[in-house]
Formats: structure tokens, sequence, C-alpha cells
């Protein structure tokens, strides 16, 4: 990796004062699991790597106003351990635990997780995040096996690589970013992840100087669920997932349906959401559900065959959620 | 005297017996050294600058920059290379104080190219320019008109990697005018023959030194273009360098299987006789040459066959030998033709296999091996005709496999010393991949002498051992196992002549066991080993056992020509295209065995690894930018431990199988892994999915082409 300062602030303000407008000057560093890797093969350059380990308000789970509070900093070890993270929701335990490692559950933060970057074999053999060569998009035109079948028109086509992502967009959560001064503001989930326009975009609602500080997750009852499809058992991302969350105390209406890695974002389907607020949640609506989440799927040359993931995917989460 | 024939199994104290391997705790322990764990006195770090373009010209390397950084010590460049052939091919080479500032330096060495039309694919058959290769025997059109039923499949498997878990590599130092060598190597008696011009010392002064590897599978005969500059840099800078390949480079340049497509076409008659095969393979081994896999394999016997090659040049990593090489690939397009013609006539696969065995070299080993492998799998309980037509998405199926192989031990020689105060030491310039080489010596000088296993120690892994051949081919075992024998039996027998004379007895009367020598059956006159030995004086006896090939065969001590039965149960999602392993049960023969223990442990490492080139395995290039997309771990996919469901193995032993001498086991067990699973899966869902590796998307693409993806 190419040196670099290292800063590891006490302060959320002293934190925030660090960060710059433009992406990639300044890293944010957590449990590193992700982040070091791109140093190592120079996918970034940063002038400065700033470190959160010290900022204690980013760490831990805690109840408040309705919400459980997840600090960005928890690690998804503690994520999925925690006992009103087990009873409420079930879907991001799953999704937790489907990281799988251990090394990876006791390092790796929910943070981290969100804002991980994406997985695209050609984004990380260093041709840019919209994976551009000559002008010609070398996924479109190449091994696009792994890569995005909704949201697949515009420039870019990876797919995004958190598996917490979709459960918490399903949950209805709220993130808190701190920016310059250390104010806060809050953008709701289903705003954090976005499809960059060009290279100097990233595929987070966050400012380049802005941090993940907590995650606000409502406490409403919903019955929520992941399935996710998984090659192998340990040491990699799942092909699809679905979350799905639904019914809770006031009634139909709250419903929502999310799959992951078939898009540049969590990719939410509100028509397939629209059948779990009006039918019972029985095989039948749930086929229904898969069946509808994929219409309006654009699949690349080679990933067709995730049309058929996602349709068993939401199936299998609204029975898992049941 | 003692005879260097095997010991009868009612005699055998160790040999057959399941013996841990005497290393394992210094592996658990971590105190076994490995080439990356070498550490000397003023070691530098090297880093290699390799070439991110599949194909240019190169028109200068500039290290000017490189050699600026604080911390580097000298920066080589191949003035010789004109023309890189393929992305990673190593172009310099900087010496730095720490890894990390190799890291850094090497990428300030500017090198400029002038990119050239490049060409990674190969899986068409028109991409080849060579001259194909073709191999037929008897009459095609008569082979096909005696078929009642005639089958045309196509198969593939891909280019895959070795992946050994310790890349290759090694540490060089010059010291006093001598060179010391730790490589990481399967060949270490003759390693030094690679530095020939590039070094100006004997080798008696070029100190080899392996004593523990990560696995070469095949990939690390040679001194390598790594090894050779390891010598270059010691030598500018004075100090020891150490170079191991990072992951990516590992998997790019060191070490590609060949691809093989083909198009197959079997004949059989009603009854499941086969009549005739028709093969087309293509495929690449990179920018040589390329050799087609055998098809039919195993049933190389049948009266009308033709095998056509094509080999497809590209600008990819050169191939290596991997593990039985071109037998994995032969089996997987032939078992797989062979499963597809059984279905296509509605007959049960196992009685296909079985109905054609007279094809084989080996009809009755074959034939007791399928059937203890069904024994074993419950095969007639739960076999079913092509599709499982049970309820539900989860569908299940078992797949059979038999493969072949030779292990012919290689020329090993081994000296055994008796020394007078009774310890034991045996020397052997062979290496131990990890397989338990070490053990099997000891094992077998222990059971010669009559004394216990930890009574012997071995020295091996050094050149200045006596020779002994590269662990490839499976020929390991018979070689150290026969001359460690004969070196031993020598020793014994020297050792026999002088404890004689103080028993006054006829030497040829006298046996080693229980650490005593002893009358034969009688055991009235006898003295303790120690005792025995005491009587040596001051000087110890060291004999030199050598394994003849030829002349060991002969003699039954070791042979070659095995054969080897899989039956693989898997279950399909069909929703979602999952293969899920249940179990793998391998059946094989490998004649006398040494070691029970590390025959099955060796099967079961093969196992793994054919699970992980049936499911997992695959060099992804991109045709545009003729890049290995997946030069990592991430996407390179190896199965983990909950991936390769249950393995059960069973070792032939005792009578038709002990009696033919010691055989390399290595290789055979990797052969069927892919080709009996992915029969599995054909069985459970009723359709072939054609490619390797069984990936769901493959799955699920073959079942939407049936149409017969459920929901
Ligand atoms: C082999 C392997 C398998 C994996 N499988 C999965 C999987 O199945 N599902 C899945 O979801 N993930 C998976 N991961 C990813 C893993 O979950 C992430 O690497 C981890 O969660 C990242 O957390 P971290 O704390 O280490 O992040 P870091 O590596 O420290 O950071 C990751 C990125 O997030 C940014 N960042 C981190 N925290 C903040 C913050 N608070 N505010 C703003 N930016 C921030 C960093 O700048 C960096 O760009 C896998 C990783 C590996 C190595």
């Amino acid at each position: 990796m190419k040196p670099f300062e290292y800063s590891a602030p006490k302060t959320l303000k002293e934190a925030c004062g660090l960060l710059g407008d433009t992406w990639g000057k300044t890293e944010i560093l957590a449990g590193g699991t992700d982040l070091v890797t791109s140093l190592k093969q120079r996918i970034t350059q940063p002038s400065r790597v700033l470190s959160l380990k010290h900022l204690k308000e980013l760490h831990g789970i805690r109840n408040s106003r309705g919400s459980l509070v997840i600090g960005a900093m928890t690690t998804l070890g503690e994520l999925a351990a925690h006992s009103d993270v087990r009873r409420h929701f079930p879907a991001l335990v799953t999704a937790a635990t489907g990281v799988g490692s251990p090394q990876l559950l006791s390092v790796g933060t929910v943070g981290g997780d969100l804002c991980q970057r994406p997985r695209c074999w050609y984004f990380r053999n260093g041709y840019g995040l919209l994976a551009q060569k000559d002008g010609v998009s070398l996924a479109r035109e190449g091994e696009n096996r792994y890569h995005a079948i909704f949201a697949a028109d515009g420039p870019a086509l990876f797919v995004s690589a958190s598996s917490l992502g979709p459960g918490l967009i399903a949950l209805g959560a709220e993130m808190v970013a701190a920016g310059p001064g250390g104010a806060t503001r809050s953008i709701p989930a289903t705003e954090f992840f976005r499809a960059p326009q060009s290279e100097n975009e990233r595929e987070i609602a966050l400012k380049p100087n802005e941090i993940l500080t907590e995650i606000n997750v409502p406490l409403k009852g919903l019955k929520n669920g992941i399935y996710e499809i998984r090659h192998r058992h340990g040491l990699d991302w799942p092909y699809v997932t679905a979350a799905v969350a639904f019914g809770g105390k006031e009634g139909s209406g709250g419903a929502r349906v999310v799959l992951g890695h078939v898009a540049p974002m969590p990719w939410s389907v509100p028509a397939a959401a629209k059948l779990l607020n009006t039918a019972r949640p029985d095989e039948a609506t749930a086929a229904r559900c898969g069946q509808v989440a994929v219409e309006g799927a654009r699949p690349l040359s080679q990933n067709a065959y995730k049309i058929q993931m996602a349709r068993t995917a939401v199936k299998r989460a609204v029975l898992a959620a049941v | 005297m003692a005879k260097v024939d095997w010991p009868e199994a009612s005699k055998r104290t160790l040999i057959g017996k399941r013996i841990s391997r005497t290393d394992g705790p210094l592996k658990v322990t971590g105190a076994a050294k490995y080439s990356y764990d070498i550490s000397r006195p003023g070691l530098l770090y090297v880093k290699l600058v390799t070439s991110p373009h599949p194909k240019a010209e190169i028109s200068g390397i500039d290290g000017t920059a490189a050699a600026a950084v604080p911390g580097v010590k000298a920066v080589w460049k191949d003035e010789e290379l004109q023309e890189v052939q393929y992305v990673g091919q190593i172009v310099a080479a900087v010496a730095a104080e720490t890894e990390e500032i190799a890291t850094d330096a090497a990428h300030q060495v500017k090198v400029e190219y002038r990119v050239r039309e490049h060409q990674v694919r190969d899986n068409d058959p028109a991409l080849s320019k060579d001259k194909p290769s073709n191999l037929t025997v008897g009459n095609l059109d008569e082979g096909f008109a005696k078929a009642d039923v005639t089958m045309n499949g196509n198969y593939g498997c891909p280019v895959i990697t070795h992946c050994c878990l310790e890349p290759h590599g090694q540490v060089t130092e010059y010291r006093d005018g001598e060179l010391y060598i730790w490589p990481s190597t399967q060949n270490v008696s003759r390693y030094s023959d690679g530095l020939r011009n590039d070094v100006d010392l004997p080798q008696n002064k070029i100190h080899v030194d392996c004593q523990h590897m990560g696995g070469g599978f095949g990939s690390k005969f040679d001194t390598d273009k790594w090894g050779k500059i390891g010598v270059t840099l010691a030598k500018m800078t004075g100090r020891p360098v150490k170079i191991m390949l990072d992951r990516d480079t590992e998997l790019m340049i060191a070490g590609n299987r060949p691809s093989a497509y083909a198009k197959i076409k079997v004949g059989a008659k009603r009854d499941g006789t086969i009549t005739a095969v028709d093969a087309e393979v293509w495929g690449t081994g990179g920018g040589g040459g390329y050799s087609a896999p055998p098809i039919p394999y195993v049933f190389g016997k049948i009266p009308n066959r033709r095998l056509v090659g094509k080999g497809i040049r590209t600008n990819r990593g050169g191939q290596r030998a991997w593990r039985a090489p071109n037998h994995p690939q032969g089996c997987f397009l032939t078992m797989s033709a062979f499963a597809d013609t059984a279905a296509l006539l509605k007959m049960d696969e196992l009685e296909f296999f079985q109905r054609n065995i007279q094809f084989t070299d080996r009809p009755t080993v074959y034939t007791e091996e399928l059937n203890k492998a069904a024994e074993l799998i419950g095969y007639k309980r739960r076999a079913h005709l092509r599709g499982d037509a049970s309820p539900g998405p989860i569908k299940r199926g078992l797949g059979v496999s038999i493969h072949t192989w030779g292990g012919q031990g290689h020329p090993s020689e081994c000296d055994v010393t008796i020394h007078p105060d009774g310890s034991v030491e045996a020397a052997c310039g062979t290496q131990d991949l990890g397989v338990g080489t070490r053990t099997c010596i000891a094992m077998v000088v222990a059971e010669t002498l009559g004394i216990p296993l930890q009574a012997v120690k071995v020295k091996i892994g050094r050149n200045e051992y006596p020779q002994s051949g590269a662990s490839g081919g499976s020929t390991t075992i018979g070689g150290i196992s026969v001359s460690s024998r004969q070196g031993a039996t020598a020793a014994l027998n020297a050792l026999l002549e002088v404890a004689a004379k103080r028993l006054g007895i006829q030497p040829d009367l006298l046996e080693a066991r229980d650490g005593q020598i002893r009358e034969v059956d009688n055991g009235s006159k006898r003295i303790s080993w120690k005792d025995a030995c005491a009587l040596l004086g001051p000087s110890p006896i060291t004999k030199r056992g050598v394994n003849v090939p030829g002349e060991s065969a002969k003699a039954n001590l070791a042979s070659q020509g095995v054969g080897g039965a899989q039956i693989a149960d898997v279950s399909v999602d069909i929703e979602t295209g999952i293969v899920t392993m249940n179990e793998l049960v391998a059946v094989q023969d490998c004649g006398l065995i040494i070691n029970l223990k590390l025959a099955e442990s060796q099967v079961y490492g093969a196992l793994i690894m054919g699970i992980t080139s049936a499911l997992y395995e695959e060099a992804v290039y991109d045709t545009r930018t003729g890049k290995m997309l997946n030069a990592d771990m991430e996407f390179y996919r190896l199965a983990g431990i909950k991936d390769v469901g249950k393995l059960t193995v069973h070792m032939m032993t005792g009578k038709g199988y002990d009696d033919r001498g010691v055989i390399g086991l290595g290789e055979p067990p990797v052969i069927s892994p892919a080709a009996a699973i992915a029969n599995a899966v054909a069985n459970a869902v009723g359709v072939r999915v054609p490619q390797l590796p069984l990936t769901p998307e493959r799955v699920l693409a073959a079942l939407a082409q049936r149409g017969g993806s459920a929901a």
C-alpha cells in the first residue's frame, strides 16, 4: 500500500474535521476487513486513514424511544448475539451470521458492512467502480455472471455487497451520519444506497466528509426474515438474498420486500410488498411474491439465472419470516 | 539372513497399520518450518514486477526510481525479455529491507509496454491453429452401425490452478562461497539442475533444504524463474533473499491445468455394450502445446474409437502437471458421456459400467471395487434412473466413476546407518510434500530392524543425502519404501553377522524382532538390539539401498497400475441450483499399503480437491482485458470443511493387493470425484449439467433449457 497518515481521534467532532470534500483522499477505517485489502491492492490510495476505533459513542446497541440504536462500530458478532436483535430482528441475525467466518464476525463492523465497496471483479482488478475501459463497460460486454439484473441500464453494473442493507431497508431503518463540526443528519435506509453515475461518486449516500454513526431500527413488531442463496458455507458473499418484513402492530401497510445482490443498491420491490399487506403469507402468497418481485428484471448476458434465484429467495424469505 | 521381500501380513508390526505421522506434532504446534518461515540474519524481501498486459512488447525497463527508494538494496530487470505473453509474467524484481518497502518500490519500476493483440479464449475449437492430433483405432462406421442407440453430448472443464496453500518460492543465501537454498519443491535431489546456467558451483556447494512443504500437486518440480532471480539477487546484494509468490501471481502463472471441452458420440447396444466412441477435444494449456486427455478413459479396449485433439494457444500462464495430468479431464468427459448413454438406454448407471468392464485393463479389480463402493453407499437400495421423481425442490442422486493410474516407484537411494549405541538413521534425498513420506521411511526401517518407530531418525529434504526421485506421478512411496527396505535389510544383515558370531549360530538362523536379534521361530538364542549394536565397536554400519524400478517390480517389491471406484451422493436444490455434497465414497487399491492412516488421509485430501474442482474452481479470463478476473481466493473458490459432506474411504488390502508390492497413491483418488459428482447431479435433476464447475448458474441454466426448473 502507499504510505499514508494515520489518525485515530478521540472525539467525533475531531474525526469529522479530518475528512475532506472529495472521495479517496481520506479513507475511514473501521474493522479494516475490507479497507485493508483495498489499500493493499491499491484500489484506493488515500493520503490519510482515519480510524474510528476510539470513538466510544459509535460502539454498542441500545434501546431508545421505540427504536433499537445500533452503533456503526458494533461488530457483526455483537449484532448477531444481542438479545433484543435476536428477539425482534431475526432477519439481521441471519444476515450477520451468514457472513460466516469467526474472524469477520469479531472484527467486521455494522458500519463497515453497510459501507463496504462492491465486489465487482473489474473494480477489484483496478478498472474503477464503473469498470470502463476505452469507453466500454467491461462488465456489460464481459464476465457479468455476478452482476446486476435490476437497474442495470446505467453505468453501474456491480451489485451492492452488503448483506445487512436489504434487511435494514425492509425493517424501515434510518442511518445517522455526522458531518462537519459533528452535526448529524438522518438518512432513510431506502436512500442510503445509490448507483453512482461517475467515477467520482460512491455507492452510498454519505458525503465524503461524513461518518456513519448509528442505525436506528424501529421496533414495530414486524415479522421479518432473510433468505440467502449461498454457494459455499463460508467466506463468500451470497449470490442473491431477499429480506422481507410485514405484519406488525399497526396492521397492514408496512410490508417491504428487498432483494440483495441483484442491483447496484438493495432492490426494493413494492409490488411484492403490497401482496404481503393484503394476503395471508402462506405458500401461495410467498410464491406469488417471488414471481412479482422479479418482474422487470433485465439480466445481462450471463446472469439470467439470478431471476430464478431472486424468485426463490423472496418466496423462502416470506416463509422464513412467518 | 533377513530377506528384502515384504513380510507377510501376520508378521508385520508396523507396515499396513494406521500410524499417525511422526511430524504431526511439529505441524500443529507450528514448529515445522516451511520456506515461508525461513528467516536468515540480514534477510531481504523480494517483490516481483509482473506484466499487467496479456501480450506486449517491452521497449524498456527503468528501475531508477525503485532503486532510489530508501531500504531498496537491488533491482533486477529481465534484460532479455522482449515480449510478455501473459498477465503476471515476471519482468523485474526488487529486493528491500522489508516486504512493504519491496512492494512499494516494485510499483515504481517503470516498464514501457507496446500492447499487442491478445487471445485468451479457450472454448471454441475454431480457435485452434495447430494441426489436430488424431488417434483412431478400429472402424468407427462399423462400430456405430452395430449400435442400437447413439448418444451425442458436449461437455467441458475449464482451466483450474493448483492453488497450493503455500505459494511457490524460496529463500536463497550465499555464505562462504557456497549457496544455500530453502525452496518449496517436489524435487530436492535435482533442484539445483535448474541453476546450471546461473551458478558456477558444483552440486556439493549448492545446499538445498526443504523439510516441510505446503503442497505442490505437480507445480513445483522446477527451479523456476523466481529460483534464478533469488540467486541473482542474493549475489547482487550479498544478503539472503526471500521470494514467495503473491496469491494472484501464484494463481496466474505458477500452474494451470489445461482445459478440456469435448464433443462425444457413443454407440451402444440395447444391453449396454459400447460399440464405438468418437471424441473431439479442445482446450488450452497456455501458450504451449496441448495434448488431448484420454477418451474413452479407462475403457481403453473399446474396439472402435477416435480421439481428435485441438490445442488452442492462449495468452495465459503456462500449464503445469496437475495431480494425475489429463486424467481428471479424460475421466469427467468419458464418464459423463457414458452415464448419458446409460440414461438414453434407461439403464442403471452402475450396471452400464459393469456391462462394459471387460474394456478395462482390470475387470476383476474394478468389479470388486464397484461392488464395494455400491455396498458402502447403499446403492441398490437408493439408486434410481435419471431424475429424482420425489416431490419438492430438493433432488437427490448418485453418480459413478472409475479411474486408473500407474504409480511405479521412482529411482531412489537411501542410506541406513546402525550406530553402535543402537540408534538408527535413514538418510534419503526425498521430500515430504505433506503426505507422510518421512513417517513411511521410519516405518519401513523400524519394521525391518524390529525396533520401535521412534528409534529411527529420518533425514530427508536435503540434496546432500542419497539421491531420490522427484515426487510426481505417485512415484515416491514405491521408490522410498524399496530403497529404505533395501538399505535397512543390508544393514541388518551386516549386524546379524556380528551377532551370529557372538551367539554362536549361523546368521541366516537369526531375525530382528521386538528389539532383539533372535533365533528364528525359537528365540532361545538371542541378544538385545542394544547389546548387538554394541558389538560393532566404534564404527557404525551404513548400507545403501537402491530402488531400480524394473528390478523391484520383478521382485514384487513395488509395481504399478491401480484401479479405483467412486460413487457420489448429492442433493440439488432445483430452485436455486445449489449442489450439496451428501457423501463421496472412494474405494481405492494401491498394492501393499505402508501406512493405512496416511493412505486414507491421502485419499481424503484428494476427494476434497476433487470436490472443489467439481463445484467451485475455474480460472475466469476476461476476453477483452486478457486478465484472470478471479486471481484471488474470493472468486477462485475452494471448498471449506462444511462444503465437502461425508467422505468415506475404503482401501483394498489383502490377497490380490498386498502381494503386488508398493504402488503410488497420490494421484488416482483425485481423478474420479468430478466425474462421479457430475453424474450424481445429472441423476438427481434428470438433466446433464455439461460444464464444470457445477455452479448454481450452470445448474439453473441446464434446468431452464429443459424447462424443468420449478417455481
Ligand atoms: C471473505 C469475506 C466474505 C464476506 N462475506 C460477506 C457477506 O456474505 N455479506 C456481507 O455483507 N459482507 C461480507 N463480507 C464483508 C464484511 O462483512 C465486511 O468486510 C465488513 O463488514 C466490513 O467491516 P469493517 O469494519 O471491517 O470495515 P472496513 O474495512 O474498516 O471498512 C469498509 C468500508 O466502509 C467504510 N466505513 C467503515 N465504517 C464506516 C463508517 N462508520 N462511516 C463511513 N464509512 C465507513 C470504510 O471507509 C471502507 O470503505 C465478507 C468479507 C470477506 C473478507
